[in-house]
């Protein structure tokens, strides 16, 4: 059980001005900018629950994690994760929580994964028996087999990725943070990736706190999303919920050949997309079938396809909405 | 220890991986280091004795502190590139592992190569040992060996200190150096040639002397009380503050990030 409340975080920035004056002048004395990166957040997630965390860079979300990690201390609130607070109890915390930050490697970059691995082991007193139980299933369910006798330096991207991951389960964590899993990596191994999330998380009831860019990852993942912008929580609900808090607009995209169809009231140009046509369509005024019907009487149609609303789409309406 | 050893072995093998890399760099500091040696023998070409000292008195001195500062820089390399562990993040990746903070750098990185001066401070060492004119008894030997180990202590915690102030300032701060390969170079001599003044200083704030000038003086039998044998010992006490100062570093990035 996670619970949040009331956290602040304020980070101070020096602020300089560019040129050799001003250089000078910051030695002797400094400006600081204090800049909000978490004002009042609060949210609970229990336990054995998905949670998609986003928002655009510089929102907050690191900061965030970073705390709940132990990383960072907050100004003022009160952060409890199975009954602890991670920056007091910082050693019993973290034997309890795993963490992949996307960016950045926690493999010994020398040396064949499986001796990283077993250093882990070492590090987090992980016996022998849990150890080789997660190993199996690790090597198994991430495909690492071959991968594990090969130095981190020659991996792929997506192979080290993979060890990562696996390298933050060793200890069998009952929370996972994963900051930017999937960033960098080519669809194969992103659908890889999510799909073993997914598993760990129905078999095993890992919760996991999970922070992208990439909104496939949260349509593929979660149910429940939190966005965040300018250090405040914005939204808290599941993506079903937002889907249908945004408006229902269908997109129509249309290949014709001869001269432009005419519009009924609903519908309107919204661009073009490789010479096709690509039409917004509000279902409470025009019904989709009445619009094509429309379109079809009065030009040649070759091809007509509709969707809804991508969450791509709807995230950065909430972004525009927010102003963030 | 038994995790410390896996560092170790883990340190070492990702060494291995290089191996020309390696000799290369472990032969250069045997050359650097004879740079320190040969302004000594330079020294006394033109002078027979330093402020009492022989030749070999003073190769005496100089090993045992080569000896010690080499054993630091191979065992407390963390701390030497502190500034880049903060940088990249690996400092973060450390808070949440559950070990201690100090002992995580400490551990993750061992540079070997930086056993170059080792190896050549025992030549020195061999050189010096029979022409020192001590009479080599278990408690000289047990002094000596004080002397070394209490010194890569003492270094150890200015290194601790240097890296601490990164937590303020982000960036290393070269002044320590004054300290670290200051004491180093400056070490070859007994600490007593260069005035009162830095001797206490080098007594009470930094205690440098502690594990070179005073035991040394029990090892050339111009002192014989067992204060000035065991004297190194309390080189360890440095490690006190070391420890506060980095405390509250840790307690300052904690609360202002990074």
């Amino acid at each position: 059980m996670i619970t949040l409340s009331g956290i602040n975080k304020t980070f101070r920035v020096t602020k300089r001005q560019a040129g050799f004056a001003h250089a000078v002048k910051a030695l002797f004395s400094r400006e600081y900018e204090v800049i909000k990166a978490l004002s009042d957040v609060n949210f609970t997630v229990g336990d054995g629950e998905m949670v998609g965390y986003i928002g655009p860079n510089g929102a907050g979300k690191s900061t965030t994690i970073k705390i709940m990690c132990g990383i960072l201390t907050p100004d003022s609130g009160v952060c409890d994760i199975n009954g602890r607070t991670p920056w007091r109890d910082r050693v019993a915390h973290v034997a309890q929580i795993g963490v992949v930050f996307g960016q950045r490697s926690q493999l010994w970059w020398d040396v064949p994964v499986v001796d990283s691995l077993e250093l882990i082991r070492d590090i987090y007193k992980t016996d022998e028996a849990t150890y080789r139980r997660n190993l199996d299933e690790l090597t198994q369910l991430l495909d690492l087999g071959e991968i594990l006798k090969t130095p981190a330096r020659s991996l792929s991207l997506g192979q080290r990725m993979r060890c990562e991951i696996a390298a933050s389960l060793i200890h069998s964590p009952r929370i996972l943070f994963l900051d930017e899993p999937t960033i960098g990596l080519d669809a194969v191994s992103k659908i890889a990736v999510r799909q073993f999330i997914k598993r760990l998380n129905a078999q095993h009831g890992t919760t996991v706190i999970l922070t992208t860019h990439d909104m496939q990852d949260i349509e593929a993942l979660t149910q429940r999303i939190l966005l965040i912008g300018k250090g405040r929580i914005l939204l808290d609900g599941s993506l079903e919920e937002l889907k249908k808090r945004s408006s229902e607009r269908k997109t129509l995209v249309v290949k014709y050949s001869g001269s432009p169809p005419p519009l009924v009231t609903g519908m309107a140009i919204s661009g073009e997309k490789d010479g096709r046509l690509v039409l917004e369509l509000d279902p409470a005024i025009v019904r989709v079938n009445e619009g094509i019907a429309h379109l079809a009487a009065h030009c040649e149609l070759q091809d007509v396809s509709v969707s809804d609303i991508t969450a791509e789409e709807m995230v950065a309406a909430l972004y525009k909405e927010y102003q963030i | 220890m038994k995790l410390y050893l896996k560092y170790f072995a883990i340190n070492l093998k990702c060494q291995m991986q290089y191996k020309a890399a390696f000799f290369i760099h472990l032969l250069s500091r045997v050359v650097l280091s004879f740079a320190t040696v040969a302004s000594v023998l330079v020294m006394f070409a033109r002078f027979n004795e330093v402020e009492g000292f022989t030749l070999s008195q003073v190769l005496l001195c100089a090993s045992a502190i080569l000896m010690s500062f080499s054993i630091t820089e191979v065992f407390a390399r963390g701390f030497d590139i502190f500034p880049r562990l903060l940088g990249n993040g690996e400092f973060d990746r450390y808070l949440v592992r559950p070990r201690g903070i100090i002992y995580q750098v400490t551990a993750s990185h061992m540079e070997f190569g930086r056993l170059g001066v080792f190896v050549q401070a025992i030549a020195v060492l061999c050189y010096a040992i029979p022409n020192s004119g001590v009479v080599w008894t278990w408690d000289k030997i047990l002094t000596l060996f004080l002397m070394i180990t209490c010194g890569a202590v003492v270094f150890a915690g200015l290194y601790i200190i240097f890296a601490s102030f990164t937590f303020f300032t982000t960036e290393g701060l070269e002044f320590m150096n004054i300290l670290t390969h200051g004491g180093k170079e400056f070490g070859r001599y007994p600490f007593v040639i260069y005035g009162g003044g830095i001797l206490k200083f080098l007594t009470y704030v930094v205690p440098l002397a502690v594990v070179q000038y005073y035991p040394l003086l029990y090892l050339l039998g111009m002192e014989d009380g067992v204060f000035y044998m065991l004297c190194p010992l309390f080189g360890i006490l440095f490690l006190i503050p070391s420890y506060i100062f980095f405390r509250i570093g840790l307690r300052r990035y904690k609360s202002i990030g990074a």
